[in-house]
């Protein structure tokens, strides 16, 4: 099967080879546009082929010898999970954000436009110019919070990891969504949060990765399959130690801001940017 | 990439593992589990696209399935005469890319066709479900939920049926990511005919599944009344006039009595003085005569004599013949009153029982139906034609046959090419869906040859049936119907 690429009736531009799914949407002079879908069709073809030569690189766990992989997006991956290497973690787990980064950069080269984004899935890589903003909403259960993206802000990547995604987690987490300077980082970012977010519990069903995906990046590790209902003391339990990470990785300067939910509760890691403003309630 | 890389294992053949082909991931697949993409799946051992490639023989006869990899069954159809390609499995292509993945030219009755096979992944879509039964589901506007997640409502209800009008873009991505999911999931089940599990706000738990019984609270409709007793005693009165003094029809919602009924009076049949309970609506008309239940006309009733609130000496008669039957004719009984006035069980005479058998007859098996409805965009018409407009008028001007899965479309009047089938009549597995989520459905065009030039179609793209199937490994559909 290979690549497509299709325009939505709203003029979106949608981009899917393999696993990979794109949202690609820009704003600026419609000529700009134009030309700005038409590098990122050009540029879609090759980034999967290139990506799958060096899956077996991708999908071992990082130690401490940085992996050193030859292509773009694997470069994006490598540098993006390599300050998470204190924890279980491969460069799979920044793949949809390192290739919405990629593909952000093929569409806005060149071009003059006002602002653009490439959603990989959740991931969602952005450009901003002065002036020109982004919204970026946020469903767990309805949609839950707005996080206004600004050009002084130094926030170009948004990722959620939880169930409900196709890729496995450790956690419970219904959404960790992570604010970050590339959606890679904020992909790796939200993997590694949303691991965190845990309890132990009957009611939560774990099974190894590789019994659901042999070719699963996490091997023998426990995957949350199914939470049953939990009591609420620990589903706060649960939130606290992914809020405590969060906060861990933003003083670290990782990421700018994070929100996790579950069953209905919050928890916000913020610098009071963004999405302080939109999870109020 | 070597073979060898893509080889898999001893142990992993053992465990049902496949690999699939189908991208460059190479995804190794478990029994039972879908690949990365949630295209591709590993189902008894064998990799299967979610939606796999279908060929009609002729949109009648025997279906053919394109399976990638397999020679067993190929040039079954080699003669290519008549045979319909249908969009399911074509997968799609789109006008920044290049035209519709199949354009099939033919020959019907001398005259060169063309049709046009694609996948369209459908944003604007949904399903319309009409369940046979005269149960309360619940109220007009009424939410409709899977898992808790509102995916539709209720809708005007029809004569013997309840509506419902499910999916649609406003559930599928206007509200939470879940409720999309759930909606999409609901409706790819409901168009592949799986049964779903309906909850309505204020209202019954209904399991919905295309051209199969409802069942409403667990329990299964078996037939749709031919009427409300009311009706049944127009109906059926001049047939009973001869046979009986007196007949009641009992039903949940007005049960009838024909010698006061209109129906009665018009033919004579003098009062009979059997009065029933509950609140009468006009002559002949009673609603509430019993509790709504599993007996008796959708009542709680087992004798239907319960439902007698006493018999007036003053018009009834020794000998007085009295039928009573349910609206579906699933529940009868005859009496003749002694000389107390006491209804008194006896032998149906032949005549009656006819009439009785008529009732039953004329009442249809209750059923679900669940038609899909989309509209075609523009991109999925510019796989078509580089003049997508005309598409839509040669459409409109019956010119252009539009078929999913090779079964005839009502598209709707006015703008754009809106239209309606019936999922039952659909081959297996028809329908598809991607993350969007939106649901992806084969959609076929289907024109002269000239008529295609004539609109832009890519006409130089056109391939012979013939080529189509030497192309593809070609099977024989095992279930095919």
């Amino acid at each position: 099967m290979s690549a497509i690429a299709a325009r939505l009736s709203d003029g979106r531009l949608h981009l899917q080879h393999g696993p990979i799914d794109l949202i690609i949407e820009a704003f600026g002079a419609a000529d700009e546009v134009e030309r700005s879908y038409s590098q990122a069709v050009e540029r879609f073809g090759d980034i999967l082929p290139t990506l799958v030569r060096e899956l077996p690189i991708l999908r071992r766990c990082v130690t401490d010898a940085h992996p050193l992989p030859h292509g773009p997006v694997a470069r994006r991956m490598a540098e993006a999970v390599w300050p998470h290497r204190a924890v279980y973690i491969t460069p799979m787990a920044a793949v949809a954000g390192a290739v919405a980064d990629e593909m952000l950069q093929a569409l806005v080269k060149g071009r003059r436009l006002d602002k653009a984004y490439v959603n990989d899935g959740g991931d969602i890589a952005i450009h901003l110019t002065p002036d020109h903003e982004l919204h970026a909403g946020i469903f767990a259960t309805a949609l839950d919070g707005v996080a206004r993206l600004t050009f002084d802000q130094p926030v170009r990547g948004v990722a959620t990891s939880g169930r409900g995604g196709r890729s496995f987690s450790l956690g419970i987490a219904d959404s960790a969504t992570v604010l970050a300077a590339t959606a890679a980082a904020a992909d790796a970012a939200a993997t590694v949060i949303g691991n965190t977010v845990n309890v132990h519990h009957p009611a939560i069903e774990r099974r190894p990765a590789r019994e659901l995906d042999p070719d699963s990046d996490l091997g023998d590790l426990p995957v949350t399959v199914a939470v049953g209902a939990l009591p609420p003391a620990l589903v706060e339990e649960a939130l606290d130690r992914g809020a405590a990470e969060a906060r861990r990785l933003r003083l670290c300067g990782l990421i700018e801001g994070a929100a996790l939910s579950l069953f209905g509760r919050w928890r916000l890691e913020t610098a009071g940017m963004a999405l302080a403003e939109g999870l109020a309630g | 990439m070597s073979d060898d890389d893509i080889a898999l294992s001893e142990v992993e053949r053992g465990a049902g593992i496949v690999r699939c082909d189908a991208c460059p991931v190479l995804c190794r697949i478990r029994p039972g589990r879908a690949g990365a993409c949630d295209r591709y799946a590993n189902e008894d051992g064998k990799l299967v696209r979610v939606d796999p490639l279908v060929l009609l023989a002729k949109p009648d006869l025997a279906r053919v399935a394109f399976v990638e990899g397999s020679a067993a069954w190929r040039g079954e159809l080699g003669k290519g005469e008549g045979a319909f390609v249908t969009g399911i499995g074509a997968t799609t292509t789109y006008p920044d890319y290049k035209p519709a993945p199949f354009i099939v030219s033919s020959r019907h009755d001398g005259v060169d066709m063309v049709t046009v096979v694609t996948e369209g992944i459908f944003s604007y879509c949904g399903v319309k479900v009409k369940i046979d039964t005269d149960r309360y589901l619940g109220p007009e506007q009424a939410a409709v939920r899977v898992k808790g997640e509102a995916v539709g409502h209720v809708t005007t209800a029809e004569y013997g049926s309840q509506m419902l009008s499910l999916g649609g873009v406003h559930h599928l991505t206007g509200g939470s990511k879940k409720e999309g999911v759930v909606t999409c999931e609901a409706l790819l089940a409901l168009c592949n005919r799986e049964a779903v599990e309906l909850a309505i706000d204020g209202g019954a738990t209904v399991v919905v599944q295309a051209d199969k019984p409802p069942i409403v609270n667990g329990t299964r409709e078996e037939r749709m009344r031919v009427g409300c007793g009311s009706a049944a005693i127009g109906m059926f009165a001049p047939q009973w006039k001869d046979h009986v003094d007196e007949v009641i029809v009992v039903d949940d919602h007005i049960t009838g009595v024909l010698s006061e009924h209109q129906g009665g009076r018009f033919l004579d049949i003098k009062p009979a003085g059997i009065r029933v309970r509950g609140r009468r609506s006009t002559p002949g008309r009673y609603f509430q005569v019993a509790e709504p239940g599993l007996g008796w006309g959708g009542t709680n009733v087992s004798d239907p004599l319960e439902i007698i609130e006493k018999i007036d000496s003053k018009q009834a008669w020794p000998g007085l013949k009295l039928l009573m039957v349910s609206t579906t004719g699933e529940h009868s009984a005859w009496f003749e009153l002694d000389k107390d006035l006491t209804p008194r069980p006896a032998a149906m005479p032949a005549a009656v029982r006819h009439v009785v058998d008529r009732i039953a007859e004329n009442c249809e098996p209750a059923l679900c139906t669940v038609l899909f409805m989309a509209g075609a965009g523009g991109s999925l018409r510019a796989g078509v034609t580089e003049n997508p407009v005309r598409l839509t008028r040669s459409v409109r001007d019956t010119l252009t046959k539009v078929t999913l899965g090779g079964v005839p479309a009502y598209v709707w009047p006015g703008g754009g090419i809106t239209l309606m089938v019936d999922v039952a009549r659909m081959p297996e597995k028809s329908f598809g869906y991607v993350p969007t989520p939106a649901l992806v459905a084969p959609i076929e065009f289907t024109l002269r040859a000239d008529d295609y030039a004539a609109l832009g179609g890519y006409a130089s793209r056109a391939v012979s049936l013939d080529d189509v199937l030497r192309a593809h490994k070609v099977r024989v559909d095992e279930d095919g119907q």
